[in-house]
Parts: structure tokens; sequence; C-alpha cells
């Protein structure tokens, strides 16, 4: 069976179901319909652009603009994990921390998916290209955001135990092992509870897509379980990077905490 | 410079909560430390363990700090906080080797406070505690912040002697912060008044 195409009177049918949750929640009095409807909002006009971008990447097939999209998205989610920070790096160190851990992995992961594991010829067709990127992009960003958080905030309430391990003559790395295990798993977490559950309580959502458009169930399997393989390597990858680079900007050349290098609490 | 039969030469350490320091202190020698809140006893310590960026220079025997490997120094040069830090559930976890009984029984605690868990433990009990899995490491220059500030008399004057014995068996060094004269006079062979902080702050 191939695809449905779905009218602009069937999105604004679905649309009214919405309204009619916030109209709910008003009547209530239990607040939040505006946000709601802010979001919704913004929710249409974000997926219509990128449906756009996306359709123009298509036609034009140059990597150059894939390459310039892939930056684009880069960015948007550096700019998402220093927003979780509640306790920021001073100097964009934050920024650029997450930015290179999120990169080195997600990009390589999703270079090596293209040429080798799904072999798509030209190597950067978009159709292929920012998907992926996205999905692995998108998770390594969730658990870098979650443990480096982790680990700003956490060597800032454990000031006095990381430096009670340090004047008993502990290196820097054994201060804070108790800190580093916290935050990566604090961060892979969510992706550890994703690979125990897949297809039993959710279906995800790449499969369901695909699925929907036509293709067998076993073959959007098979890519989920790739996807899902990729997802778990770059954001593993890139927690670990991440808090190794942190750690070491956290303390000076003497193994000194430098709680000064963070701002205050937001 | 003349560096002849001291252990700790102290020469123009300076930090941006405390002013300028110069101190000379020999092997078995017992300094207290007194002086206003807010003019960096504190810190003065923590730049003494190299646990606060800072100026001037510190040797241990004539060797300096900044050549020294920072977590090695701070072995050496141990510093007891006011409040010391507790990262394991257990008492006993916090000791690399377990304390001798004799130690324990000291500074009057019990052995069996070591499988006791930290969060039961009382400021003094503590306080104690920290003191011995300092000692534990055999520094040659003790740092201690008001160590006995939450000890009944009883207990103050163990741990005076347990610090006195530990300098002369080991030919360390101490500095001790104390606000009460009565154990200055006690316990200290020079005392210091901590300089007024011209920077403020």
């Amino acid at each position: 069976m191939s695809l449905i195409h779905l009218t602009a009177y069937d999105l604004g049918l679905a649309a009214l179901l919405v309204l009619a949750l916030g109209g709910l929640i008003a009547l209530n009095g239990l607040g939040l319909t505006r946000s709601l409807f802010v979001s919704s909002v913004r929710m249409v006009l974000q997926l219509l652009l990128v449906g756009l971008v996306l359709e123009a990447l298509f036609r034009l097939d140059n990597p150059w603009l894939v390459a310039l999209m892939g930056l684009i998205m880069l960015l948007v989610a550096g700019w998402e994990v220093v927003a979780r920070q509640k306790r920021r790096l001073r100097g964009g160190w934050g920024y650029g921390i997450g930015l290179a851990a999120m990169a080195l992995p997600a990009f390589s992961l999703t270079v090596l998916s293209l040429t080798v594991l799904v072999g798509v010829k030209p190597w950067y067709a978009p159709q292929y290209a920012i998907p992926l990127l996205g999905m692995i992009l998108g998770n390594t960003m969730t658990g870098i955001g979650l443990g480096f958080n982790r680990l700003t905030s956490g060597a800032a309430s454990g000031r006095r135990e990381i430096e009670a391990q340090l004047l008993l003559g502990q290196t820097m790395r054994e201060a804070t092992r108790r800190l580093r295990q916290d935050s990566l798993h604090t961060a892979l977490a969510p992706t550890i509870n994703m690979l125990a559950v897949a297809g039993l309580v959710s279906l995800p959502g790449m499969m369901t897509g695909q699925i929907l458009s036509g293709t067998p169930p076993l073959e959007a399997v098979k890519y989920q379980i790739l996807i899902m393989f990729l997802i778990a390597t770059a954001s593993g990858l890139g927690v670990m990077l991440a808090i190794e680079l942190g750690v070491r900007r956290l303390f000076d050349e003497r193994q000194r905490l430098r709680l000064d290098r963070l701002h205050d609490a937001q | 410079m003349d560096k002849s039969g001291s252990l700790l030469d102290i020469v123009g350490l300076q930090g941006l909560h405390f002013a300028r320091v110069d101190l000379r202190l020999h092997s078995g020698e017992l300094l207290c430390l007194y002086g206003a809140s807010g003019s960096g006893k504190s810190q003065f310590l923590r730049a003494l363990a190299d646990l606060e960026p800072h100026e001037g220079q510190v040797y241990l025997q004539g060797v300096e700090q900044q050549q020294m490997p920072a977590h090695v120094w701070r072995r050496k040069l141990a510093y007891l906080p006011a409040e010391s830090g507790w990262w394991s559930a257990r008492v006993g976890a916090h000791f690399s080797r377990p304390p001798q009984t004799e130690d324990l029984l000291g500074l009057g605690l019990e052995e069996s406070i070591l499988q006791r868990e930290v969060e039961g433990l009382s400021s003094g009990e503590r306080q104690r505690l920290g003191l011995l899995r300092l000692l534990g490491q055999q520094p040659q220059v003790i740092l201690l912040d008001e160590p006995s500030a939450n000890l009944d008399p009883q207990s103050a004057l163990q741990m005076e002697g347990c610090v006195r014995a530990y300098l002369q068996t080991q030919g360390a060094a101490a500095i001790w912060v104390s606000h009460d004269p009565v154990q200055r006079a006690r316990i200290a062979d020079r005392s210091l008044e901590m300089p007024i902080n011209m920077q403020g702050g």
C-alpha cells in the first residue's frame, strides 16, 4: 500500500482537536492553554519551513548545501545544550565543548553509516544524510545536555567532597571519579531505556514513519536497529568527550577546582 | 635566602582575599593563627595547600610548591578545613589505611565508629575523624582550621595532645587557627595575627 496524501482539511481537523483540548483546560482554569497554542503554532511553522528547505535540498542535490544544513543543525543543537545548563561555563566554554563533543561523533558516525553501512550513492544524498544526522544529533544533544548539566552542577554542589579528596592527595581524576560516573549515567539513562523498551512500550518514530509510507515492517525494523546502534554509540562517545573536556576546564593546571569558571545559577 | 633548618618558608604569599604573609616554620613547631573574621585565614591556608590561586612562594624543605605535582604537595602539606568533606556513606571508606585503635581512643572515639554512617556523626566527631584521616597520610606540615571549635573542653585537650605527639614523633610543624586566647597560650610555640586585608572582600 502506498502513501495516502493528507490535505489541509485533514490537518485542520487535527488542529481542532488541540484547540478543543486548550478550551477544555481553560474552562477548568488550569492555565497552560496559551503555551499549548503558541507551541502548536511554532511546531507548524517550523515543520513547514523544514519541509520547504528539504524539498529545495532534494531538488538541488548539492553536497555543500547539505553540509550547510548539517552545520545549522549543529549550531542550534549547541544552543540547546547550553540552554539546559543551570551552571554554565564562562567565556563560551560550555557552548564550545558542547559543539565539539556533539560534532565529532555525530558527523563521523553519520558519514560512516552513509558510506559503509547503508552505502548510499552519492553518499551525501540529502534524503538519507539529513534524517540520519538529525536523529543522531538530536539524541546526542539530549545526552550531552543532561550529562554536562549534571557535571557542572554536581561540581558546584559537591565542592566540599571533591576538595576533601584533593586535600588527601588525590588527583583531580580520582577526586571526580564519582561525579564523572554520575554524569555519564544520567546522560545515558534515556538512551539505555530507549534500547530496553524499543518496540514494547512504543514504536520508534522513524520505524512508524517508514511503515506508514509503505515500507515492509521488517525493512523498517532493520533501519531502526541500525539507527538505534548509531544513536547509542554517538551519544555515549559524545557524552564521554563532553565530560572529559568539562572536567579539564573545571580544574586548572594545579588541579584546583575552579568554580569561578562557572556562571552563577540561573 | 637562607633556609637552613627551616621546614616551611612562606615568602610574600598573597591572595585575592588575604594580605601578604611572610613566615618561617621549624620542625616540631606549632604556630597559632588568629584574627578577625574576614581577614582571610582560611583562604591563606587554602593557598598554602595550593587549592586557591595566589602569588608568592612556599618552600617545603627548600622545594618550591609549583615544582611539585599538586597532589603530592597536598599530601605533604595537609589542610583540615573547618568543615571536612565526606564522600562515602560509611566512615571507614574514607581511610586508605584504617586508623590505629589507640589513636582513635586517644581522641575519645570508639573503634566501632568506622562502621557508622557519616550522616549520623556529630560535627565534633567529624572533626576528630578528619584529623585522623589527615594524619594517616603522614604530612610534614598540618594546617588546622579551628579544629577544636565544636569540641567539649576534655576532647579539645585530647586533640591538642594528639597533634603535639604527632609533631614530636614526625618532626612535623603545624599552623592552628584558634580564636581562644586560653587555648593559644596553652599550645602555641608562637602566635601570629593575620594581617588586615586592605583589598577588602
